[in-house]
């Protein structure tokens, strides 16, 4: 229907497109800003588990089996909620051990074993060989029915160089290459092919429910007719839940699906080694099902409108998506739909090779190379670059050999026999990693030996039959049994009927693997290091905080040769800045030791295991350690002595707490003693100066009288002077005196019971005379007739005359003088109209020394510490004494309680202040 | 006649030092703050003046700084009850040519006005 150029022109134009994201991603990355750091990036990167099976096999198996579809979707939507336990434990497990493949895993749970490992990382292969090549397949065919609307042309007879499928092959593998490869580091993560793979899911969504849509709603109208006339046509058995094979079918395959979505080496890759955030499985749970929700709604309705269209299987169900397009010539919804298989098609080999190879490069050449002595002395040095090429090589020679697969033998299969095959291989590591997680008495030699027995079986039962179908071995093994042993018929085991082909296959491999793997367990006892791993693994969340969780090591390393190790394959640099962030972190210097502890020893092994992985790293160090045989006592010991440690950390870490706080208490209490202090001084140094004013007078008439020719006149105004200042200077001194006592508490209150009208009455008459002098009218106000209180007599007169004498030098014609009661006191009230006290002073007027400033009259002859003392013998009293204004008179308040509990309770007041 | 101004906000001291300058043969004048003093200085150009420096409105320093300013050739004499180090120091760097502490001894004063004036 299109070009051949065409096609090929959107094709690689939506792979330079995703080079594009792919590239700007990590671009901004190194910068510092990561998109993928997101839960919703998290989990459209967990769709590639939607690959060209969805797009186009779903269809396909809908087509023949009706809702069984939904088997593959249905177990990974009811397990998501599982996830937070089983899922969180392998992320947390993986980050602490710098784990970066399940091969990886597997191989360091059971005691970083390199065989475990590279059994794993075989098994894997072969297990997802052929699901790669499906997918090339898929990417084949579609690309023909696009440029031919059919799938009549027998596409595996054409050579390969001339076939456009090797040539995209080719151009992913160079992608691939691109954005896996950048970073020795294993455990690194791909900013840019996370970036890809989500966008990928957009897309292939968006194609699908786009055709979804366009034959529901436009070649039909909607899902009512399709559903009609689909029964019209005897269809209606593919409406019901019940396949061939009945209920156990939908069990077998939910169950399977739950184990490969968690898994697969690609969902490994994206759901663990790729997490940035463990916070982002809570909306990874309900967001991954949703999207396996939305991409199934249209499967059902495409399948039956393709039957319905083309009658008597003319045309392979598994291509209705795009065929229908195609028939009704819409040729832009038809590249929609093969760039959505693109999209689904590829996001699978990219992060499915990319994981091989991680698993290939580190459990399986690594430890060859480094097994053999001459190989890993020769190769020493270039070890870090070795590494890099390896998985370089190995994506390629995966991705060809997928495509030899495809063109020799999924020719013969549906996409989803083949996907399902694929399924029950990676299901065999099912025991040794749920056991190894939360069993601690697993052992390795039961995992060998159930992951040997459980492949051996699937390979018997699943693949072998279709390796007969391709014509390569005798059909007599499939009707009569392994030598002609009934009972041994690979898809009647034991005689068993009714079960489907791949169920069949997983019930007996699964049943196997299980019984060996629990059975030889119990029964072994596990070397030091396998239990020092299980407990770490099995008790993650108690251990993953302390700094180094891996294999106590006991022995001498030399450093020298650790550092050369290090630099080997982190390359200078890096080695350098890996060492340093040790020193920081611990606090240990390393540049003049020749034996590094075994701290740093764990470090490295560390660092080197997210490059080549747990067991190769183990290898690397030990060849430079001398190591003693740890036992288990001793492991265990040292485990609970970091627990403990860390115990006595928080103790420490409170009392350290409590300790700032009363140090900082204590220099707030010294702050005041000192501010106290200082005011002392202020204090003295002010009262000297203000006595240095009336002596500089004393002494200057003194010599003045002494010159014998000063006039009488003269001689007795300069005496009277003298005198003057001399009770000016007693004045301050007993008022200074006064004023100490009543700071330090020790002024005695001599209490009468009082009138006190009549003491205010006494206090204005020795005013009288003065304010007649200065012309100031006087007026005398009382709200209450009799009134006697227990006061110091004296002194509340001196209060009273204190205020008085201040008012008379500010009033400009009137001073009045107040008192009445109000509440639980008696209020006297002093006030005159003068200028008043401005704003700003109000606060600081009943200060020692405070003269208020901006006097346009003379000096006055207080000492300014008239206010202070009246303050303080008004509040020992227990009143209050205070000043505003009130219109254009100034008031200075005091008030006096009635009562002896009231103040009893000023008292205490002030003294608190 | 060389013409003196003093300057001091307490009474009693701005008497005794005008009984004691006049008595010498100057001629005296008084001025009970800073702003007064300024006024006193356009009007009548004293050639001494004797400043307290604690003062309302204008203080001491101030005066100084306008005759140092304004009146180069005028003398000028700190006579006052801040004792400090830092206060003669700064009386000093003001450009005083004299700092004298109170209480004082007034013959003293009259020697050392004496010199000045010559």
């Amino acid at each position: 229907m299109l070009s051949n150029g065409l096609i090929i022109a959107f094709t690689f134009g939506y792979m330079a497109l995703l080079f594009a994201i792919a590239y700007f991603s990590e671009k901004s990355a190194s910068k510092g800003k990561s998109y993928a750091s997101n839960p919703y990036v998290y989990s459209l990167s967990l769709a590639v588990y939607c690959t060209a099976w969805t797009f186009y096999g779903s269809v396909g198996r809908a087509a023949t089996n009706g809702l069984e579809f939904l088997t593959i979707y249905l177990g990974p939507s009811l397990v998501a909620p599982l996830w937070w336990i089983v899922m969180r434990k392998i992320i947390r497990i993986s980050k602490v051990q710098r784990i970066s493949s399940i091969a990886d895993f597997i191989s360091s749970r059971y005691g970083k074993n390199i065989t475990l490992g590279g059994l794993v990382t075989v098994f894997c292969l072969v297990g997802i060989l052929p699901y790669t090549s499906i997918q090339i397949k898929a990417i084949a065919t579609s690309f023909d029915i696009l440029q031919y609307s059919e799938t009549t042309r027998n596409l595996f007879r054409i050579p390969f160089y001339q076939d456009t499928a090797f040539y995209l092959a080719l151009a992913l593998a160079l992608f691939t290459i691109l954005f896996g490869t950048r970073d020795i580091e294993a455990t690194a993560q791909h900013e840019g092919m996370v970036m890809a793979v989500a966008f990928e899911s957009i897309f292939k969504l968006v194609a699908f429910l786009t055709v979804g849509v366009f034959v529901t709603y436009f070649i039909y109208d909607g899902f009512q007719d399709i559903f009609n006339q689909a029964a019209l046509r005897d269809l209606d058995h593919l409406f019901v839940l019940q396949g061939d094979n009945g209920v156990s079918e939908w069990f077998w395959i939910s169950v399977l699906s739950m184990m490969a979505i968690l898994f697969l080496p690609r969902q490994f890759q994206m759901s663990v080694v790729e997490n940035r955030d463990e916070k982002h499985l809570d909306k990874a749970m309900w967001l991954f099902p949703l999207y396996l929700l939305l991409i199934n709604i249209f499967v059902l309705p495409i399948a039956l409108g393709g039957l319905i269209h083309y009658p008597e299987a003319s045309v392979d169900a598994d291509t209705f998506v795009l065929a229908l397009p195609i028939s009704y010539n819409q040729g832009w919804i038809a590249i929609l739909v093969y760039l959505g298989g693109f999209s689904a098609a590829t996001s699978m080999i990219i992060v499915s090779t990319i994981a091989l190879s991680n698993m290939v490069s580190n459990n399986l050449i690594m430890p060859l190379l480094l097994i053999n002595d001459r190989l890993k002395n020769r190769y020493q040095h270039k070890l870090g670059n070795i590494v890099l090429w390896i998985r370089r090589g190995t994506i390629l020679f995966i991705i060809l050999l997928a495509y030899v697969y495809y063109k020799e033998i999924s020719a013969h299969f549906s996409i989803v026999s083949i996907g399902l095959i694929s399924f029950v291989a990676i299901a065999q590591f099912t025991p040794a990693i749920i056991g190894g997680i939360f069993w601690k008495k697993g052992a390795r030699i039961g995992a060998m030996a159930g992951i040997i027995a459980g492949f051996l079986i699937w390979f018997y039962t699943l693949v072998l039959p279709t390796i007969v179908t391709a014509g390569f071995l005798p059909e007599s093994l499939m009707e009569e049994g392994l030598f002609g042993i009934y009972g041994l018929r690979p898809q009647h085991l034991l005689g068993m009927e009714g079960m489907s082909y791949v169920s069949h296959g997983l019930f007996f491999s699964l049943t196997l693997n299980l019984m060996l793997y629990v059975l030889i367990s119990l029964f072994t006892t596990q070397s030091s290091k396998e239990h020092n791993q299980a407990v770490v693994f099995v008790d993650i969340f108690k251990y993953s905080t302390t700094l180094d969780s891996s294999i106590i090591w006991k022995g001498q390393a030399y450093l020298p040769d650790l550092k050369t190790l290090l630099y080997n394959f982190l390359g200078e640099e890096k080695a350098e800045n890996a060492l340093l962030e040790f020193s920081f972190s611990t606090g240990k210097t390393l540049s003049n030791q020749n034996y590094a502890d075994p701290e740093l020893v764990n470090y490295s092994e560390r660092l080197l295991s997210g490059i080549i992985g747990a067991a190769s790293a183990r290898i690397m160090v030990g060849s430079v350690v001398k190591e003693e045989e740890i036992s288990m006592e001793e492991v265990l010991g040292i485990l609970r002595e970091t627990q403990e440690l860390k115990s006595l950390n928080i103790e420490l870490r409170q009392k350290s707490v409590a300790l700032k706080k009363a140090t900082s208490k204590l220099q707030s209490l010294n702050e005041t003693l000192r501010l106290n202090d200082m005011l002392k001084d202020e204090f003295i140094s002010t009262v000297t100066h203000e006595m240095k004013t009336p002596i500089t007078s004393i002494r200057a008439f003194s010599e003045i009288l002494m010159d014998e020719d000063l006039p009488e006149e003269d001689r007795k105004r300069f005496l009277d002077i003298i005198i003057q200042e001399t009770n000016r200077m007693s004045r301050l001194i007993d008022q200074v005196l006064d004023l100490e006592r009543f700071d330090s508490g020790k002024q005695k209150l001599s209490l009468e019971k009082i009138d006190l009208r009549i003491l205010i009455l006494q206090s204005a008459e020795s005013m009288l005379q003065l304010l007649k002098e200065k012309e100031l009218k006087f007026e005398i106000n009382f709200g209450f007739d009799q009134m006697e209180l227990m006061v110091d007599e004296d002194r509340i007169k001196q209060v009273i005359l204190n205020l008085l004498s201040n008012a008379s030098k500010f009033a400009k014609t009137r001073v009045l003088l107040h008192s009445f009661l109000e509440g639980d006191y008696l209020v006297v009230q002093v006030k005159d109209d003068g200028k008043g006290v401005p704003e700003e002073e109000i606060p600081f007027i009943f200060d020692k020394f405070f003269q208020a400033k901006n006097q346009t009259s003379k000096k006055p002859i207080g000492s300014g510490l008239g206010l202070a003392i009246s303050k303080k013998i008004v509040e020992y009293h227990g009143g209050q004494i205070r000043v505003f204004r009130d219109g254009n008179l100034t008031v200075f308040e005091f008030s006096l309680p009635l009562y002896e509990e009231v103040k009893e309770q000023t008292q205490i007041q002030k003294t608190y202040e | 006649m060389n013409k003196i101004l003093i300057v001091d906000d307490e009474p009693n001291i701005l008497l005794s030092l005008e009984y004691l300058f006049k008595k010498e043969g100057y001629e005296v004048f008084i001025a009970r703050d800073g702003e007064e003093a300024m006024g006193i200085i356009e009007e009548n150009e004293p050639e001494l003046v004797i400043l307290d420096i604690m003062m309302p409105k204008v203080d001491g320093y101030e005066v100084c700084r306008h005759l140092k300013k304004n009146h180069k050739g005028v003398k000028v004499i700190f006579l006052t009850a801040k004792s400090k180090q830092q206060d003669i120091q700064k009386g000093k760097d003001m450009g005083a040519d004299l700092y004298l502490t109170k209480p004082f001894s007034t013959k003293d004063l009259a020697n050392k006005v004496k010199t000045l004036m010559n």
